[in-house]
């Protein structure tokens, strides 16, 4: 599914991921911890396509194809999907446009016909559903004035709208309260299959309790240093990454 | 007269060609108001970059072109009119051609009796005695040459009067039509609105073009609230690239008055609007809204002027613009908070988005406190569209064109989205719309 190689990204000229290489194979989870600052939001936002970013060097496959090379939207239409860590106030644009628009611009994009009103309001109400949000939420200008615990719950409605292949969730956990923790959980357990591919960035060990990874890794100053299973995260709960930095420094 | 500033030459000599024509020539006082205005245009000429007030709006096109004053009797087909009506409006409607009342085109089936709607040439030449003393009440002395101008060839235009304490249900349209005629003329209306105590309505001055030739409609609105009335106006410039349009909106409002006020600027070549809003009586309300979107070589400045001279009146002023291409605009407001308007509540605010990078805004509030008990806010942006908010939305899908569009109109929005009557607002949001898909 994403097959990231050496990857070099800088912002603003300071290198922030150093020869990053990562794998994540169909219908796998995988979570991405690391200290704050090691790069994981860069990560997120480089393979979705966020501007500000200049690649040094590297490449990022998706199914295939070089993922750098395409913009942003093309990307979500071929099914890459990041739930923000800090996700957009939008004043204006109300959610359920925002859907439609998206949603039925990957559908032209694959050749498939546009969702009749009717249709897409069935879907929408199944959906939000799934991750108990009021229906007036749909109405309402994107995220604005949401509370910190609603702006990561629509962005778990908006990736089960958008049925991604590959979602990178940026701390979908964080600042949830367990009740949220669980619903959210939920969304991203009923979209795991066969065919699609989760990545979890997160600093707690609690959300990967509900959804249990195939891999846990640990992103360190632009790398990736130590790979393991879901036994890792229990270490680092347990130990910090100070011990890694250690065995690290001891490598290099 | 003995020397005329050449800009305004030629249109001194047409008036003192036609006035014998002007309809209740020969009242004296409405014959002594036009030759004081006369007078004016005369000695101050059209403004000029030299003015203040018209430092940033250059008049070199429209004082180049020496636009000829329209006459009565062009005609404009009745299927324009039926073509450019908004949906589920059902006005009472009256249709100026090049600034003469069309009783052909008009509609005014059902007018209650409470109600009168007529044309000022009709008015001037048959009850002049009835409005004379409200006409340029409101505008007091003419802020500029056109003002004036519009002052001494007064002919014709709507008269609004609406009786006290009646609530009128359906609204009223204004709807001039420029580029009836030749190439090259200038329309002249003036328009009263003189509402009673506690009366109630909608009222909307349309301007649109049906051909494509130079024109230029220099409008006047003058607007009478007694006391307690409640008035939503609404001014809409939806004129041809090659039109010029120099408006004007005066209003003056009686204690405990309210005017809920929007104009908004989709297209025409030059648009400049003056609006100054007197608050005279206690507790009385203004809600002065723009929208200008300026695209092409568009260029759209809004003079505002708000007055509050006595105690407890609230206004709230809300102008945004977006500009693209080689747009240019200008906003200024002024707030005067008289000595005696203690307990003044006024908030103003100007926001721009600029598409490209030749589009040009200059932005200006002006305080002038005279009172000392008083809460003032006035603030003033410039941006561009936001690049995280644009992210966002690509990111799910969205094309970058239609998340551009989606963010520039969720900008403009909320002027528009307070617009009272239901069939206006989606009219002016679809007509928004229109205009920053094509831009
Ligand atoms: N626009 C920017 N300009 C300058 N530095 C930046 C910019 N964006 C990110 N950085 C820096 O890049 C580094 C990595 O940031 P990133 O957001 O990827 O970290 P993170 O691992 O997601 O951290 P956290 O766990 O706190 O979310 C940080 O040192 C950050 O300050
Ligand atoms: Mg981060």
């Amino acid at each position: 599914m994403l097959k990231i190689s050496d990857l070099r990204v800088a912002v603003d000229g300071k290198t922030i991921l150093n020869g990053l290489s990562l794998e994540v194979g169909t219908g796998e989870v995988h979570a991405i911890m690391g200290p704050n600052g090691s790069g994981k939001s860069t990560l997120a936002n480089v393979v979705a396509g966020r501007d500000g970013y200049e690649v040094l060097g590297g490449t990022v496959e998706f199914k295939g194809k070089d993922l750098l090379d395409l913009d942003p939207e093309v990307r979500a239409h071929e099914g890459v999907f990041l739930a923000f860590q800090y996700p957009v106030e939008i004043p204006g644009v109300a959610n359920i446009a925002l859907l439609k628009e998206g949603l039925n611009a990957a559908r032209r994009y694959r050749g498939e016909p546009e969702l009749d009103a009717l249709d897409f309001l069935k879907l929408v109400r199944e959906k939000i559903k799934l991750v108990e949000m009021k229906e007036e939420f749909l109405y309402r200008s994107v995220n604005e004035g949401f509370s910190g615990g609603e702006k990561k719950r629509n962005e778990i409605f908006q990736m089960a709208m958008l049925e991604p292949s590959l979602s990178l969730l940026d701390e979908t956990d964080s600042g949830l309260d367990i009740d949220a923790l669980k619903i959210v959980a939920g969304g991203v357990n009923s979209l795991r299959s066969q065919d699609r591919s989760v990545i979890l960035v997160t600093h707690y060990q609690r959300l990967l309790d509900y959804i249990v990874p195939d891999y846990v890794h640990v992103l360190a100053e632009g790398r990736i240093v130590q790979s393991g299973d879901k036994d890792l995260a229990l270490k680092l709960e347990a130990e910090g990454y100070g011990w890694i930095e250690e065995s690290a420094g001891a490598a290099a | 007269m003995s020397s005329v500033v050449e800009n305004a030459a030629a249109y001194v000599a047409a008036q003192q060609d036609t006035a014998a024509q002007l309809p209740g020539y020969g009242l004296a006082e409405l014959d002594a108001g036009r030759a004081a205005a006369l007078e004016q245009l005369s000695r101050q000429g059209l403004p000029s970059q030299q003015d203040e007030d018209w430092k940033y709006t250059s008049t070199r096109s429209i004082t180049r072109a020496a636009f000829k004053p329209a006459s009565a009797g062009a005609t404009c087909p009745s299927d324009f009119i039926t073509q450019s009506v908004i949906e589920g409006l059902n006005p009472y409607r009256m249709v100026f051609v090049d600034g003469f009342l069309s009783a052909a085109l008009s509609d005014l089936e059902a007018l209650p009796t409470h109600v009168r709607l007529r044309s000022l040439a009709q008015v001037l030449s048959e009850d002049a005695t009835s409005v004379l003393p409200k006409l340029g009440q409101m505008l007091g002395d003419p802020p500029h040459g056109f003002a004036a101008m519009n002052s001494a060839f007064v002919a014709d235009g709507a008269v609004v009067e609406i009786e006290a304490h009646q609530h009128l249900e359906r609204p009223i349209e204004l709807l001039f039509v420029s580029g009836c005629g030749d190439e090259g003329l200038v329309s002249m209306p003036r328009t009263l609105v003189l509402m009673g105590e506690g009366s109630q309505a909608t009222i909307i001055e349309r301007h649109c073009s049906l051909k494509e030739v130079r024109s230029l409609n220099n409008s006047l609105v003058e607007i009478d609230l007694g006391k307690g009335a409640v008035l939503d106006y609404c001014s809409l410039q939806s004129q041809s690239d090659r039109s010029f349009h120099v408006g004007g909106l005066f209003a003056g409002l009686a204690e405990s008055a309210t005017l809920r006020a929007t104009t908004v600027s989709t297209s025409g070549a030059l648009v400049r609007n003056d609006a100054r809003i007197n608050l005279n009586g206690e507790n009385s309300t203004v809600h002065l809204d723009g929208c200008y979107l300026v695209f092409g070589r568009s260029h759209v400045d809004n003079h505002t002027h708000i007055s509050h001279n006595r105690a407890d009146c609230v206004s709230r002023e809300t102008y945004k613009g977006v500009l693209g291409d080689r747009g240019r605009a200008v906003f200024h407001g002024r707030i005067v908070v008289k000595q005696d308007a203690q307990k003044t509540d006024s908030e103003q605010s100007n926001q721009n988005l600029l598409l490209s990078e030749e589009a040009e805004i200059d932005t200006k509030p002006q305080l002038e406190i005279y009172a000392d008990d008083v809460k003032c806010a006035h603030g003033a942006t410039v941006g561009q569209l936001d690049d995280l908010a644009l992210f966002y939305l690509v990111s799910r899908g969205v094309k970058r064109e239609t998340a551009r569009r989606m963010l520039t109109q969720a900008f403009a929005a909320d002027v528009l989205d307070r617009v009272e009557s239901v069939p206006l607002r989606q009219y002016l949001q679809s007509l928004a719309f229109d205009r920053l898909s094509n831009a």
